[in-house]
């Protein structure tokens, strides 16, 4: 099985890699506060996103709060 | 803190080449689509084409799987990364101009695919049959789009990398690494060459492509999609972030050795078939945590489910995933697998996983997506999203059930024994018996088209320049 001789090199290269990038995301901090890290994905959301990159002008509320944004979703759907 | 405050002043994200891949996607899912339903009507009835040897089956099939895969399912999957990663990074895309020739190469790419595959070009690979010159193209653009997308996750304002972010750059990496050593090729001219690599050894470096294909192309990139625009449309973080972190690692870290699979009771070695089988049967853990992950974020929420079709889409997505990420560990057990392998059974699996998991992912995602980049609040006809989710699903079950019952229906035939050792069943007997359910099938991907078709009226009258603000027409109009 001569393919055998490139896949499994590969895969122990890419396992090492592999944990190479984990002791990097570990050492980074990357995994420090994880409970705030999920919940920022829901604070970048902005009414009509891509009406910022039309008008320019950059007026949209980035700091909503949980109560504000429960009201502006309310319209969405 | 600090990030945020930055985040305010800058970002006027790239949305152009987002808004052009969620379209383009929508246009080759219907195109992937329609070749697939009239392959499924060849299946029932082989003249229909009059034998045109550019309609037929075994040119089409690749035409299809390419199509649906790789236009539809790729577009999708560039469009959300691209998106993903700004919004998630805070920051513009990377290489604006690199962005682009990642759009127009691979959208020839895909005209190149749909033109050479009919003419009968191909490597005679499984998900790899396009010809050398398109393979160099493809890796061209692959390049460039690792470019863009890892440069904008270098250059990000925000210091933790989203979970999504992980899964779409683990699936980038990969595909280029299993893309190169797949597509290993001897060109003896223009459009045709051999493979490096012969016999078994072919087999075994085609399936490791393949089922890594499935694994980090259908699977960790929309597991990308999966954990940004649920919890964005659920407006509800992941269930749990810690439980997002150990899918992504444990789920790379075991994936790579499910290929054997495909090669149960073939020449290939029997411990590698084995190692194929052990693996496949790990991968059930990680696929169900993270199944179950992104289920249980709409705990406490449960009534969203009810009045939202975009939600409807994503979630029972995942059930899907839960169901085919079962499916396939006990499919490929090699006593299962002595009755499922070569049968229809197979068919069904995948399009379980394509049609129910990969499908819905992107509709809900891209329902989500589309009416953003065109500077709209929601879709133009929400009812609309809940009549393409009931017909889709309908289509689904009506073609997975065919399949199933099909599948297990030959391989019984096909290894049932009269007392003296004769087979009781020709095989021509059970392609017979199979009719009616090739009927069924048709009629569920029919109905999956169908389904479609809605999206994209619905997506016409979503990115139409709305009348009442003609203020955004100019910008409409480079869309």
């Amino acid at each position: 099985m001569d393919s055998l001789y490139l896949l499994l090199p590969l895969s122990v290269l890419l396992v090492l890699a592999l944990i190479a990038l984990f002791a990097w995301a570990l050492d980074r901090g990357q995994f420090d506060d994880l409970d705030r890290e999920g919940r920022r994905v829901l604070e970048d959301s902005k009414p009509g996103e891509a009406l910022v990159e039309r008008s320019g002008t950059g007026e949209v509320p980035t700091e909503l709060d949980s109560a504000q944004h429960r009201t502006h979703s309310a319209h969405k759907n | 803190m600090t990030e945020k405050t930055q985040a305010v002043a800058a970002p006027v994200y790239n949305d152009r080449v987002v808004r052009l891949f969620a379209l383009a996607a929508v246009l080759w899912g219907t195109v992937g689509m329609t070749v697939g339903v009239l392959i499924a009507a060849q299946l029932a009835w082989p003249d229909i084409t009059y034998g045109i040897p550019w309609l037929s089956y075994g040119r089409l099939r690749p035409l299809h799987t390419n199509a649906v895969i790789f236009a539809f399912g790729g577009c999708a999957l560039f469009a959300t990364s691209f998106h993903v990663v700004q919004r998630t990074c805070q920051v513009r895309l990377f290489a604006d101009k690199l962005a682009d020739f990642v759009f127009w190469g691979w959208q020839a790419v895909i005209v190149a695919a749909a033109i050479s595959l009919p003419m009968g070009y191909t490597q005679g690979k499984e998900y790899a049959e396009l010809e050398w010159p398109i393979d160099i193209l493809i890796t061209l653009v692959w390049v460039a789009y690792a470019i863009v997308f890892f440069g904008t996750v270098g250059t990000r304002r925000v210091r933790h990398i989203y979970v999504a972010n992980w899964f779409f750059g683990a699936y980038i990496l990969t595909i280029a690494l299993l893309h190169v050593v797949n597509s290993a090729m001897l060109p003896v001219s223009f459009m045709k060459s051999y493979s490096a690599y012969a016999g078994v050894q072919d087999a075994m470096i085609q399936w490791w492509y393949a089922h890594n294909a499935v694994g980090f192309f259908l699977t960790a990139g929309f597991l990308g999609m999966m954990y940004y625009y649920i919890p964005k449309q659920a407006e509800r973080p992941v269930y749990s972030y810690r439980l997002s972190i150990v899918h992504f690692w444990a789920l790379i870290f075991t994936y790579m050795w499910a290929g054997p699979h495909h090669l149960h009771y073939t020449a290939l070695p029997d411990w590698v078939q084995s190692v194929g089988m052990v693996f496949s049967l790990v991968l059930l853990a990680p696929s169900w945590g993270g199944m179950i992950n992104g289920i249980m974020t709409l705990s406490g929420a449960w009534h969203k489910l009810r009045d939202d079709p975009i939600l409807k889409f994503l979630i029972v997505s995942l059930s899907f995933y839960g169901m085919s990420t079962f499916e396939g560990p006990m499919m490929s057990i090699k006593t299962v697998n002595a009755l499922s392998h070569y049968t229809d059974w197979t068919v069904g699996h995948v399009h379980s996983g394509a049609l129910g998991w990969v499908g819905f992912i992107t509709m809900g995602s891209l329902y989500y997506l589309i009416p953003r980049m065109v500077g709209r609040v929601q879709m133009h006809s929400v009812r609309a999203i809940e009549l393409h989710f009931w017909i889709a699903t309908l289509g689904v079950v009506l073609y997975i059930a065919a399949m199933w019952i099909a599948g297990v229906m030959q391989g019984l035939m096909w290894r049932a024994v009269n007392p003296d050792g004769t087979l009781v069943y020709s095989f021509v007997e059970s392609v017979r018996a199979s009719y009616p359910f090739y009927v069924v099938r048709l009629l569920g991907g029919l109905l999956y088209l169908f389904g479609m078709l809605l999206m994209v009226w619905n997506v016409v009258m979503t990115v139409r320049p709305p009348r009442q603000a003609p203020a955004l027409q100019p910008a409409a109009a480079t869309a």
